[in-house]
């Protein structure tokens, strides 16, 4: 860059004592350039992201109800969140469940069907499109669906039905709702199938074909040369898994809202949580506390600590993604 | 290059912080000046914001344009969509209408408490409102601890829907007025399949169906949600403790799985297949906007409408119910309070203006005015829920600044004793009464 700059002097032009303040002059201008082709960016950061956890940080020490001027009220929202709130243990638990669940079962899901799709050899375009479907419904939609699709006299319930097998409550009953969840977010996992498909279409056939030569089996084969090439792509899916279930949300009131069968009095379709609290996530307890309770203070008390899970789970999975990087691999 | 780079991101970072926490330390502001004329010969135009689509949009135009021409010098622009969140922020910008509906009233309490709503107060006692023309019941809910800041524009009243088919079906002659009659006939109206799962259910006692919502429910067993302390009461109150055990009881007569099953295959409360209307339910709590859901969806079933059943021991009290209903108030920050108050008045008080909206909407009017005029048109079965309005035992929950904060608390609670995971009933409630004070410590200023 330095470099470039000192170039665009005139050709031939004496080597003079000025030359460093010009090219301070130079440096400063070209520094104009860059912070105005940067304002885009630096204005959105700063709106965007950088205003709203601000506030959101101020607001998770005050008593903010959405309406009035917030008051300072120190610690006392962390004190609640820690100490006294009744079911946000729940809601943590809830959260951590599906963060640890989904993050496995969507990525070696979307990992095996990538798999078969690699190899298949006819009607590609088409069954690729079919597994990348799904993701496109939109999840309210999507929910719905699921949950009459998973009713007792649903179409799930019906084949196993003919199987000789009562078809269980699924959304209904608290230790299967969860799982029904991750059944819906398995099936709408495309996104990452598709992110996987494309990285292991590009591993090297000829290291295969050696590999085969030299009498490496499938496993073999998937484990030494496959994995390693797409351990950036694997990474990768599972940071945006987590966080992914950290904020997951929608699905979640959905299901529990539609499950329950309920509307409230005044039009609002939420019953959060049911079953038995367990499909109250912890993004589902904050909204519920913000919106519902206009306890916008402590809601951002929550905010602030999911903030800081998402962030410390994202700062050591990059720092792996850094490790694994074909760059580092090779230094 | 990178050092520059990020030694001017950390100084912008850092600045845009300090700028965030003195922006965020802003917000709000003071509460606006109670009282404010309408300004005299001089043309004004309000702006009126509500959460209504469609056909309710276009009634509540047509009555506002009734005011307009009652009204030479005040000009009036409805806007429909607008639900409570964007009227919140609107306000809490420094730009909102000067007249905001809202469609809930579990939000009256935190509009008057934080001010956001201005105080009618000023305004009804300069116009001498006679607000006996208003049952006391809605009056609770429109007022938080003595602050008027919202006026009823509509109401709607809950009461018992009973299919007349099964009625005759089981000899059963007239709805139940008792909870011991609600349980017989509940029983004796049920029918199961050869493979023991539910046909027909008399009625659904589980909580979070439908309208099955603790605040319908309590004033049928006068049940209070708070002391005179303002302490929640759920432990105290024994009204509670015999509402749940009896509904726990019903609950156990079916089953928990058997009925999980049974609601799980019924249509959605909205859904031309709800429960009632396909007639696999015979006797649901609900409020009297159903009926036009009936004639729409379901023209065909045979039902009547009737008070909800009380407590045994409350027999005096039949033929009350819960009622909640739409709102009207003046935001803080309002361009024309006094002409917005002069539409607030013509709303929730003018007979004419009720009568037309609640006819349109198929709700309950506000007033006791609109609610006896034989230009309202109610059927046999509409007129039950009017009845219900005029009822002395009408009765509301009470409104809180933490909105729905104690509903949730309650709702998990009852989720898990329903399903029979509570062992000492009032040592939960005790521990709810403390989860739901703790809960309102949260917003105490």
């Amino acid at each position: 860059m330095t470099r470039a700059i000192t170039d665009t002097r005139r050709a031939g032009a004496p080597l003079t004592s000025d030359t460093p303040k010009r090219r301070r002059s130079l440096s400063r201008h070209h520094r104009g350039w860059l912070l105005l082709f940067l304002a885009p960016w630096a204005i959105g950061l700063t709106v965007f992201f950088l205003y709203p956890l601000a506030a959101t940080l101020w607001y998770s020490f005050t008593d903010f109800d959405g309406l009035a001027t917030p008051g300072f009220v120190g610690l006392r929202n962390y004190v609640y969140l820690f100490a006294k709130d009744p079911v946000v243990a729940t809601a943590a638990y809830n959260t951590v469940w599906l963060v640890a669940v989904l993050t496995v079962c969507r990525v070696a899901f979307a990992l095996a069907v990538a798999s078969v799709l690699a190899r298949l050899k006819r009607g590609v375009g088409l069954v690729r499109t079919l597994c990348y479907l799904p993701s496109l419904v939109p999840p309210v939609a999507a929910t719905i669906t699921f949950v009459f699709i998973m009713a007792p006299e649903g179409p799930v319930s019906t084949v196993l039905g003919w199987l000789g097998i009562e078809g269980p409550l699924w959304f209904s009953d608290p230790a299967l709702a969860k799982p029904a969840l991750v059944l819906l977010t398995l099936w709408g996992s495309g996104e990452i199938m598709i992110i996987i498909l494309a990285a292991l279409l590009d591993v090297p056939k000829e290291l295969h074909e050696a590999a085969q030569l030299d009498g490496a089996g499938p496993w073999s084969r998937f484990r030494n040369i496959t994995l390693p090439s797409i351990a950036p792509v694997l990474l990768f899916a599972v940071v945006n898994t987590i966080v992914f279930a950290l904020q997951y949300f929608t699905q979640a009131v959905v299901a529990g809202s539609v499950a329950s069968g309920s509307t409230f009095p005044v039009g609002s379709t939420r019953v959060i949580g049911y079953p038995a609290d367990s499909t109250l996530t912890f993004t589902a307890r904050m909204f519920d506390e913000g919106f519902r309770a206009y306890h916008m203070g402590y809601a951002s008390a929550m905010a602030v600590l999911l903030f800081l899970v998402s962030f410390a789970f994202t700062a050591v999975l990059i720092r792996q993604l850094r490790a694994r990087s074909p760059e580092a691999v090779r230094s | 290059m990178t050092k520059l780079f990020r030694r001017n991101t950390i100084r912008l970072a850092a600045s845009t912080m300090a700028a965030g926490f003195v922006l965020a330390a802003c917000g709000g502001g003071p509460t606006e000046p109670a009282t404010a004329e309408p300004p005299p010969n001089r043309p004004v135009t309000i702006t009126v914001w509500s959460n209504f689509a469609d056909r309710e949009l276009e009634a509540l135009r047509e009555v506002m344009r009734r005011f307009d021409e009652s009204q030479p010098n005040i000009s009036v622009e409805v806007s429909g969509n607008q639900d409570d969140d964007k009227i919140t922020q609107a306000i809490r910008g420094g730009i909102p209408p000067d007249v905001a509906i809202s469609s809930a009233s579990y939000h009256v309490g935190l509009y008057c408490s934080s001010g956001a709503w201005q105080d009618l107060g000023p305004y009804l006692e300069r116009d001498e409102v006679d607000l006996s023309r208003i049952p006391q019941a809605v009056r609770n809910y429109t007022q938080y601890q003595g602050t008027r800041c919202s006026m009823p524009m509509l109401a709607d009243t809950f009461g018992l829907y009973y299919n007349k088919e099964l009625f005759a079906k089981a000899g059963i002659d007239r709805p139940p007025r008792t909870m011991s009659e609600l349980t017989d006939y509940a029983k004796r109206l049920t029918e199961f399949n050869p493979d023991g799962s539910i046909k027909v259910a008399g009625f659904v006692p589980r909580m979070f169906f439908y309208q099955n919502y603790p605040t319908v429910w309590a004033p049928q067993w006068g049940a209070d949600w708070v002391d005179k302390k303002g302490k929640s009461s759920l432990a105290t109150d024994p009204a509670w403790q015999r509402m749940l055990r009896w509904q726990k009881e019903l609950t156990d007569y079916y089953g928990w799985e058997r009925l999980q099953r049974f609601t799980s295959k019924l249509g959605l409360y909205s859904s031309a297949d709800q429960g009632f209307q396909t007639g696999e339910i015979a006797m649901v709590f609900d409020g009297e906007y159903r009926t036009a859901f009936l004639a729409d969806q379901a023209p065909d079933v045979n039902y009547g409408t009737a008070p909800a059943p009380v407590a045994d021991d409350r027999r005096n009290t039949y033929g009350g119910g819960y009622i909640t209903g739409s709102t009207v108030g003046i935001p803080r920050g309002a361009n024309q309070p006094g002409a917005a108050w002069e539409a607030i008045k013509y709303l929730s008080t003018n007979t004419e203006a009720q009568l037309h909206l609640a006819n349109e909407f198929g709700n309950v009017p506000s007033t006791l005015d609109a609610a006896k005029h034989p230009d309202l048109e109610a059927d046999e079965r509409f007129q039950t829920f009017l009845d219900i309005f005029t009822s002395p035992h009408l009765a509301t929950s009470p409104p809180t600044p933490n909105g729905l904060a104690s509903i949730k608390t309650v709702e998990s609670f009852l989720q898990s004793w329903q399903a029979g995971q509570v062992d000492d009933l009032p040592a939960e409630l005790a521990d709810l009464d403390q989860a739901i004070d703790d809960a309102k410590e949260l917003g105490r200023r």
